[in-house]
């Protein structure tokens, strides 16, 4: 299978690297964003799907500062 | 007394450590893909760039072997001190509460800071008293503390930066934290530059000191 993992900053956690993309968009002309937050994107090919949550808690992600969500699970084109 | 000083790859400021262990006790380094603890009688995690930090600072020094060798021991009340990076793998591993963001300026940020004794009730403070004043320097780009909201008591508090010396956007200027046993401490700042008047500070040595003395 193929697995996406999102990792982002919990929410009320300062994001330094959010604010500093939030502001920079403006300088180029592009109005009214708010709320930007960068995060990681992992990508991955398991052979068993159902231990990507473990994956996350235990090593992708620190729970303790980060969200993370499973948002895409494929078959891995033979 | 015998200190361990943990050597990682990406290990940086190990040889420090080592030096500034020996003012005071004996000391030597414990290679990262070893298991064996023997005859070591209080731990140092280094500052430095552990496996990379590749992922998330600490992450994968975490899983080292030593590691879960330097686990149990902290679990059986083996004293173990974590600078900097040693502080962020020590967080990683769940021995201290808490976490390390990147700093809010996002900056590399190195200088010399002053940091208040708030807990000299630990093996790391006991040559100090409440409410003194250390000078000693940081250099990180990741030394933000961060604990969820009621995860750190105010005893575990060990160490405050000074009014208007909080370098990166800790939460509540924590420097240094302890665990709840008292057993195993962190910290951004970094002790083991600050032994010599030399180079500015010998308040980093009070530490090691601390911890190179028989408990009462």
């Amino acid at each position: 299978m193929r697995a996406r993992v999102l990792i982002r900053p919990k929410e009320g956690i300062l994001d330094p690297q959010g604010q500093a993309v939030e502001r920079a968009l403006p300088a180029l002309g592009f109005d009214g964003v708010r709320n930007v937050h960068v995060g990681r994107l992992i990508e991955l090919d398991v052979e068993d799907a159902s231990q990507v949550p473990q994956m996350c808690e235990r090593l992708l992600a620190n729970p303790l500062i980060e969200d993370y969500e499973i948002i895409e699970l494929q078959e891995v084109a033979a | 007394m015998k200190f361990g000083v943990v050597r990682f790859p990406g290990s940086c400021d190990e040889v420090d450590a080592l030096m500034a262990s020996r003012r005071f006790a004996d000391a030597d380094l414990l290679w990262h893909g070893d298991r064996d603890l023997d005859g070591i009688d209080a731990v140092v995690v280094p500052g430095g760039f552990s496996y990379g930090d590749y992922l998330r600072v600490g992450a994968i020094a975490r899983f080292s072997p030593l590691m879960e060798s330097v686990i149990e021991f902290a679990r059986d009340g083996g004293p173990v001190l974590g600078i900097c990076n040693g502080f962020q793998v020590l967080c990683e591993a769940g021995l201290l509460p808490g976490a390390l963001l990147p700093n809010d300026s996002l900056r590399f940020v190195c200088r010399q800071v002053e940091v208040v004794v708030e807990n000299p009730g630990t093996p790391f403070t006991r040559a100090c008293e409440v409410g003194d004043s250390l000078s000693i320097p940081v250099k990180h780009t990741t030394g933000r503390y961060y604990a969820p909201p009621g995860t750190l008591p105010e005893e575990q508090v060990v160490l405050r930066y000074a009014p208007g010396h909080n370098p990166n956007g800790s939460m509540d200027d924590v420097a240094g934290v302890c665990n709840d046993g008292g057993n195993v401490m962190g910290l951004m700042p970094h002790p083991e530059h600050a032994v010599d008047p030399l180079t500015g500070s010998a308040d980093g040595g009070r530490l090691f000191e601390s911890l190179a003395m028989v408990p009462a």
